[in-house]
């Protein structure tokens, strides 16, 4: 906190602090405004006398219903759901083992194995979607939601793995060590300690899997054609925007029914979220 | 109970060398308290025996087995950690069980076995707590208690007090006295304080450099130590020591430097007899010297100035330069004397140490 003066506190603190939070708030507040402002007004001239662009009088949930009845916006909310849940749940098995491994058990080039598995983090999906999509096409998964559930992983697993490989490396080695004098095997020391005490570390991982594959736009756009078939991010911006035409109610209304689920995952986990970054075991 | 026999082990880390070959047998019931300075190879060698790093070389027995490849839960051993190691995630009670409940007790032995540990350390209150809601001390109390429902073979601590603040360390020290006159299980104790070694073992291994410099009873150690690192490390104040060469003056041994010229006590004469024009130590405890009252020998006597006087109430720690060295003598309370001061010291002969200038070995009479 800031000592001194009154006005102090107010230069330095609450005046930057509401700047910043109407600057990193507006598109959000512009998104639900949208979403409930009727045609009429959303199409009004900026010059008109009765302009009155942050606010509106008359909300309607127009855009809603035509969403729900004139698209496939609820198919697209459940192949989102599904795609995300199963390529985290995948992404998460496969994190957890490879971190541990990567953070616990001495194998030759295990310091090279985690930088490699890093580095492949790091190539962009725009470029790897081209040799993804030509096997997707040989193994006919194109159209499918296996075509996204088996790719996300190409980035959500290296995400992972280094994020519980951090966490696996802050839980002290003594509780494992005295979980194996105790009588437990590795296994069984991975399972009833080491896991238990990383779920904040899990948690957050999968937070950040869920809304990574949530959120993701490319593969999604590229493997799937149908739009019975498609995730929400591109369902919407394909059939919402027609050439130059932006549907901008319907839209915004995508938008924003898009963001509750990550919005109650985020806030569900909050404080394990929180936890989990910070990084804390104690003893 | 059983012993446990550690014969010519050696640990190598890649390119670093612990343990150079270390040999110890403990006795059944025996506490053994290994001590050295951080880097000495005393928590490797523990490890060593937990089985938790691998013996490059050696043996290991505990009772007739040799355990070198077995693995940690086979070796009916406990560990206490310096950091506890409690599993945070469970109870007081389910941090004492795990250990009987992974080797399949039934539930009734477990609760009995649960509630007899945590009655003997009074934690009875708070088994059903979590770790993170403990003390320090209740803390350490759990990590006791699990070791000991296992009633293993053996407990093997690794400065388990270390973590605790000066006064719960000496309360703690006491209660793990208690705790083994009870059980009487064989235990190792590893530590870098040589307080808790002499108070709490039977035996005390005084380690450096991956080499056992001395094994023997802490009073031993004390009056008879086998090399000048250990007369140093063992004892607080530390023992004064002082270079000197060793002369024949015609009526006996001297050892003399630019400030002080002293006998040599009778029982050392013939063996240092050798070491005549050779350099060697010179070592007395603080407690072994006293203000000169011109009672005793000149040539049991030595002129030091006083740097400071601490003060302790039952003691006084004088702080004073002899030529070279730095010393420290503790005198009676009575005694008043001021900073810059030249006084004479007088020392007990009979417990004068003498050490090799080259090999620092004790010269022994």
């Amino acid at each position: 906190m800031i000592e001194g003066a009154v006005w102090r506190r107010w230069v330095f603190f609450y005046i930057p602090l509401t700047l910043f939070l109407i600057f990193l708030l507006f598109p959000f507040y512009w998104m639900l405004i949208t979403t409930f402002r009727p045609d009429g007004e959303l199409y009004r001239p900026w010059r008109a006398a009765n302009y009155t662009p942050f606010w509106t009088w008359n909300p309607t949930l127009d855009h809603i219903a035509y969403l729900f009845r004139e698209t496939m916006f609820a198919t697209w909310l459940w192949n989102t759901m599904f795609i995300a849940i199963a390529s985290t749940i995948i992404s998460l098995i496969c994190g957890v083992f490879a971190g541990y491994a990567l953070a616990r058990l001495n194998f030759p080039f295990a310091g090279s194995l985690g930088t490699g598995i890093f580095i492949t983090y790091l190539v962009p999906q725009t470029l790897l979607f081209i040799p993804l999509s030509e096997i997707i096409r040989n193994y006919k998964l194109g159209d499918t939601p296996w075509s996204l559930i088996l790719t996300y992983p190409t980035f959500l697993i290296p995400f992972c793995t280094w994020l519980m490989m951090g966490y696996f490396k802050a839980v002290p080695k003594e509780l494992e060590e005295c979980a194996r004098i105790d009588g437990a095997s590795r296994w069984q020391a991975m399972l009833y300690i080491i896991i238990p005490v990383a779920i904040p570390g899990i948690l957050s991982a999968g937070i950040f899997a869920f809304t990574l594959s949530w959120n993701e736009f490319i593969y999604a756009l590229v493997f799937l054609s149908s739009p019975e078939q498609k995730t929400v991010p591109v369902g919407v911006v394909s059939e919402l925007i027609r050439g130059d035409v932006f549907f901008w109610g319907p839209l915004m209304a995508g938008a924003l029914l898009g963001s509750i689920p990550v919005a109650i995952a985020y806030s569900f986990f909050v404080e394990h979220y929180v936890s989990g970054l910070t990084g804390s075991v104690k003893g | 109970m059983a012993t446990v026999s550690i014969r010519e082990v050696h640990k190598h880390y890649d390119d670093f060398h612990a343990v150079k070959g270390v040999s110890l047998e403990i006795k059944d019931h025996e506490f053994v308290v290994l001590v050295g300075p951080s880097g000495c190879g005393k928590t490797t060698t523990l490890r060593m025996v937990a089985g938790l790093e691998s013996i490059t070389e050696g043996r290991v027995l505990i009772g007739d087995t040799v355990v070198n490849e077995l693995p940690p839960m086979d070796r009916d051993i406990a560990m206490v950690f310096q950091n506890y190691a409690l599993y945070p995630h469970m109870s007081v009670y389910d941090n004492m069980a795990f250990g009987l409940k992974m080797r399949k007790f039934d539930k009734a032995e477990i609760k009995s076995r649960v509630a007899q540990a945590a009655d003997i350390l009074g934690i009875k209150d708070h088994l059903h707590r979590k770790p993170r809601q403990l003390s320090g001390g209740q803390r350490q109390r759990v990590a006791l208690g699990r070791a000991i429902v296992r009633n293993p073979q053996v407990f093997l601590f690794d400065e388990p007090l270390s973590n605790l603040d000066a006064k719960l360390r000496v309360q703690m020290r006491v209660e793990l006295k208690k705790l083994h006159q009870r059980l009487g299980t064989t235990a190792i104790y590893v530590t870098h304080d040589q307080v808790e070694a002499m108070t709490l073992g039977d035996r005390v291994v005084v380690m450096k450099d991956g080499l056992i410099q001395q094994v023997g009873e802490p009073l031993d150690l004390y009056n008879t130590p086998a090399n000048k690192y250990v007369a140093g490390f063992i004892g607080s104040p530390a023992m004064n020591f002082a270079d000197v060469t060793i002369a024949n003056n015609g009526s006996g041994l001297v050892a003399t430097n630019t400030a002080m010229s002293i006998a040599v006590p009778e029982h050392l004469a013939a063996p240092l007899g050798p070491h005549v024009g050779k350099p060697a130590t010179f070592g007395i405890r603080p407690e072994d010297l006293r203000l000169a009252d011109g009672s005793e020998p000149q040539h049991q006597t030595f002129e030091a100035v006083v740097e400071v006087a601490e003060q302790l109430g039952s003691e006084i720690l004088l702080d004073v330069t002899c030529g070279p060295s730095s010393m420290v003598a503790s005198v009676d309370p009575t005694v008043r004397v001021k900073p810059g001061e030249k006084i004479r010291l007088a020392f007990n002969p009979k417990r004068a140490h003498f050490f090799d200038g080259k090999s620092e070995m004790a010269v022994r009479g």
